[in-house]
């Protein structure tokens, strides 16, 4: 079965890499999963989003991805993101806090970009937002 | 005789004293370079992605946005330099500040007005003692930057760079420059300038610039036409001010490298020196320690003599 060659990047290292059934994301037109074999793409990730990762051994690797580009080429995909995080390492309880906080004053554009941070976080982690 | 003899053991104490020091510092250096250059190396896959996505983008939409444009006058230069926030490392900070000055000069030639951004207390320093004008000022991150001190210093940039239509146009500039220090390797870091703004599309299509391992776009030779959500000018938007906001933390995380490998040979020859003057100065004060005895002794012997002398008259 033909596979997707995945690169997850954040700006400070790469968070994930490696062969990939599919991938579920969401763009700023809309939910969009991706199979091999799709056309060449380039889209702006929604704030706050969730990338989805279905690994070849078929467990799902979630992750937060904020601030980011998903890339589909022939020979893979790549999502660029300015902070990403996978799901099994992030602190629940931090990102609520944080998330708490941001929405003190959402009216300041960094507050708003903080609480979408955390809400793409939280919904990483599976929790309700 | 005994007065030198004290003075030089106390030199020899406080050489020894700053000795330790200085391994110290060259020991703390040596381990952040370590640390720099794996940065360097983590941050490469963003880089190398988004040029990637860069080009490719900018080979199939119609290149109309104000950061790639040339200005048709240019009056105004931003010009950043990456300088460190602590002293200790040679000849670092003067090296890039020279480098500076040669920019600034050619720009003043080309009938441009430079503004300065500086990162760095020593930059910051250097031109306040000089009582020239810096526009902003970003310190105390030089050594361990953070993407999001790259983020504050982009932002800044972009902001006089791409002024909104309704903004205030005084402060805008027409082009915007980088001076920082290339991390070669251990033993060269050389001072670089370039330009960030507008973005030179012949960077894009060649991969990263400098680097000689940019990939080719569209491994198969034959370019890749993309989908775009939402539309390439939407992203090109987007993608921009990244691109310019992750060069500048590459050269962050570079000068940061340079810094530590800067310092650490700094302190090496300082510690060096160091050892050299205590040998030196503990010959002088082991010949004043001999030379204090053999006069003790010749006192002793001259006294002896006087008294066997003064016996025999008896």
């Amino acid at each position: 079965m033909a596979t997707l060659q995945v690169e997850l990047v954040a700006v400070e290292r790469t968070i994930w890499s490696g062969e990939a059934s599919m991938v579920i994301a969401r763009t700023t037109e809309g939910e969009l999963g991706v199979l091999p074999g799709h056309a060449p793409l380039l889209g702006e990730l929604a704030p706050g989003g969730v990338v989805t990762i279905r690994s070849t051994q078929g467990e799902d690797v979630v992750a937060a991805a904020h601030g980011g580009f998903l890339s589909v080429t022939p020979e893979g995909v790549s999502i660029l993101a300015e902070t990403a995080e996978i799901s099994s390492e992030i602190d629940v309880e931090r990102a609520r806090e944080a998330l708490r906080r941001a929405e003190q004053d959402a009216d300041d554009p960094e507050q708003l970009a903080a609480a979408r941070r955390a809400q793409s976080r939280l919904r990483a982690a599976g929790q309700s937002v | 005789m005994a007065g030198s003899l004290r003075a030089l053991r106390r030199r020899i104490r406080s050489t020894q004293s700053t000795k330790k020091i200085f391994s110290a510092q060259e020991l703390i250096a040596g381990a952040r370079i370590v640390r720099a250059q794996a940065r360097v190396e983590a941050s490469k896959p963003y880089a190398r992605e988004i040029t990637r996505v860069l080009g490719a983008l900018a080979s199939s939409a119609s290149l109309e946005h104000p950061l790639l444009n040339e200005r048709t006058e240019t009056r105004r230069a931003a010009v950043l330099v990456v300088t460190s926030d602590r002293g200790f490392a040679g000849s670092y900070n003067v090296n890039v500040l020279r480098r500076t000055e040669e920019l600034l000069g050619t720009l003043r030639q080309q009938g441009k007005e430079p503004v300065l951004y500086v990162v760095g207390r020593k930059g910051e320093t250097y031109y306040s003692f000089r009582d020239r004008p810096v526009e902003q000022t970003f310190t105390g991150f030089s050594e361990q930057p953070a993407y999001s001190d790259a983020q504050d210093v982009g932002r800044a940039l972009i902001g006089v760079f791409t002024p909104g239509e309704d903004a205030d146009r005084s402060g805008a500039v027409d082009e915007v420059h980088i001076v920082y220090t290339e991390f070669r390797s251990l033993l060269a870091q050389v001072p670089v300038a370039s330009r960030l703004a507008p973005v030179d599309t012949e960077d894009l299509e060649r991969g990263e610039d400098g680097d000689g391992e940019g990939r080719p776009t569209g491994d198969s030779g034959v370019p890749t036409s993309y989908e775009f959500e939402p539309s390439p000018e939407a992203l090109l938007d987007s993608l921009l001010p990244k691109y310019v906001t992750t060069r500048v933390y590459a050269a962050l995380l570079e000068a940061a490298a340079s810094e530590s490998a800067s310092r650490r040979r700094a302190m090496k020859s300082a510690s060096d020196n160091a050892e050299e003057l205590a040998k030196n100065l503990s010959r002088q004060a082991n010949q004043a320690r001999q030379a204090e005895i053999t006069q003790e002794i010749s006192e002793i012997v001259g006294g002896a003599d006087a008294l066997v002398s003064a016996g025999s008259d008896d």
